[in-house]
């Protein structure tokens, strides 16, 4: 092939790329129990956030997660146990990735966890994602004490049996327009998500109240949704894993499938390289700290969140939410419009039925392709909490943080040598 | 013979509006001293790199 004809290709698979990611239409149906949904997802399994890692490598949080997740499932006593028990080989680490899954932070799901699922009914593929916990001492941050257990327990037990119930009865519900009309109330999906939240409690609301009986446990399910802004993350979370799946594998496409962070290692995926990780350590996010707590106190990079990146949002629709802006140390809702003009220097298109009022309804940037990464020397920005570096203590900011550029630049060699340039 | 004036000497007779590319400490001491300056943000193709450069090129980036 000329050098006419390799351009020509890669431009042709990428518009391919980019028409599945649009042609999607995620369904949120049902929360399922992981070990049932997920196929291949044994016992003693552990799937995690990122690319594969073994437990010497691991994180502080991630190792706190892991040592939740074996005593929650019932193969150890306590905590000690089950560190020994990782350490020992005890249990088998995955990627989430590997099983069609996502999951914030350290994003440990075993097989007794409820996960949402989501369907994209244009290629009928599922994902799962596990249920966001909330503030505070949760297991994504590496909390792993008996507040947090009990807390799992009851998501298991009580609160996703009767959404999913909720889901099943209602045919489920569509994502595509809901992410639209939370565009336009300020939510930019990873940081912020108070607005899709609401439509989601609101779109719900009916049918839960007709399935719970018992008005407690109603009004409990209910302040669980409505107590925490961030509930919605997991569900774009797994929305963006369906609408990415089915463009894996596209031959001559150099655009990114899925990013994502085990604490350690930051990995992405190329659709023209199949499921191959190209990988580089971790950078440090910078942003703004809670009260008490400084970067010295942070751990680095983590979680599969960048999902929502990859399919446009996040830190590509930082124009669309000027408080999150602020939030995340990002400066004034002026210089958030940069962030989101600079990231369509480095993907292929925009998404036209997911626009930013502030930037005259443009579509947020689609398709991340990693020539213009390299070219640009623009890495994609990331909005992204920050976890303490120990185990336990939980979430002490919220920052940006840049892909490194690395892993685009090894993405980019390989991705010449199948294209046969390099 | 024509007398005619220093192009850059004209250019400085009135006031100057300058668009830097490049180091942006240009454009600050300009700024610092009164002048309009804009800063480009720009930086070279794949940050110089010349084996990124040729990959790029082969793949018609």
């Amino acid at each position: 092939m000329t050098k006419g004809d390799v351009a020509a290709a890669v431009e042709a698979a990428n518009a391919r790329a980019v028409e599945r990611m649009l042609a999607a239409d995620p369904v949120l149906v049902d929360v399922a129990v992981a070990g049932d949904a997920i196929a291949g997802l044994g016992d003693r399994t552990i799937l995690h956030a990122g690319p594969p890692i073994e437990w010497p490598d691991m994180c502080g949080p991630l190792k706190g997660a892991v040592a939740g997740a074996i005593v929650l499932e019932g193969w150890a006593a306590d905590l000690d146990e089950a560190a020994e028990l990782a350490a020992a080989g005890g249990v088998a680490f995955h990627p989430n990735h590997h099983f069609d899954a996502v999951g914030p932070m350290t994003g440990t799901i075993t097989r007794s966890m409820p996960v949402m699922v989501v369907e994209n009914r244009s290629f009928g593929n599922r994902a799962y994602c596990t249920l966001n916990e909330g503030l505070g001492k949760v297991m994504r941050f590496g909390g792993n004490d008996a507040e947090v257990l009990a807390r799992l327990r009851w998501l298991a037990e009580t609160f996703g049996p009767a959404f999913g119930a909720a889901l099943r009865e209602a045919g489920g519900t569509p994502l595509k327009a809901m992410i639209a009309r939370g565009l336009s109330m300020g939510d930019e999906m990873h940081q912020r998500n108070v607005g899709c939240t609401s439509l989601l409690l609101r779109a719900i609301a009916p049918v839960l109240a007709r399935a719970v009986d018992d008005r407690e446990r109603l009004a409990g399910l209910f302040e669980f949704i409505g107590g925490n802004d961030q509930f919605f993350l997991n569900v774009a979370m797994a929305m963006g894993k369906a609408i990415m799946d089915p463009v894996r594998g596209i031959e001559g496409s150099s655009v990114v499938t899925a990013m994502s962070r085990n604490g350690t290692t930051f990995g992405i995926r190329v659709s023209g390289l199949g499921d191959r990780w190209f990988t580089a350590p971790v950078e440090m996010p910078r942003g703004l700290y809670f009260p008490g707590f400084s970067e010295d106190d942070a751990n680095p990079d983590i979680g599969d969140s960048t999902i929502v990146e990859t399919i446009g949002l996040g830190g590509f629709a930082m124009a669309a939410s000027p408080a999150v802006a602020g939030f995340v140390g990002a400066g004034t809702a002026a210089e958030a419009l940069n962030y989101t003009r600079a990231m369509e220097e480095i993907t292929v298109a925009r998404n036209p039925e997911w626009t930013i009022p502030a930037l005259d309804f443009a579509g947020v940037p689609t398709g991340i392709d990693i020539r213009k990464v390299v070219a640009s020397g623009r890495t994609p920005t990331i909005n992204t909490g920050i976890a303490h570096r120990e185990a336990g203590i939980g979430q002490v900011g919220a920052g940006i943080v840049r892909a490194p550029m690395a892993c685009f630049e090894r993405a980019l060699e390989a991705f010449a040598a199948a294209m046969g340039v390099a | 013979m024509e007398d005619r004036k220093d192009p850059i000497q004209d250019l400085l007779d009135g006031p100057v509006a300058v668009i830097n590319i490049g180091l942006a400490q240009f454009a600050r001491t300009l700024e610092g001293q009164g002048v309009a300056a804009v800063q480009v943000d720009w930086c070279p193709p794949a940050g110089g790199d010349r084996r990124m450069i040729d990959l790029l090129d082969k793949l018609g980036a």
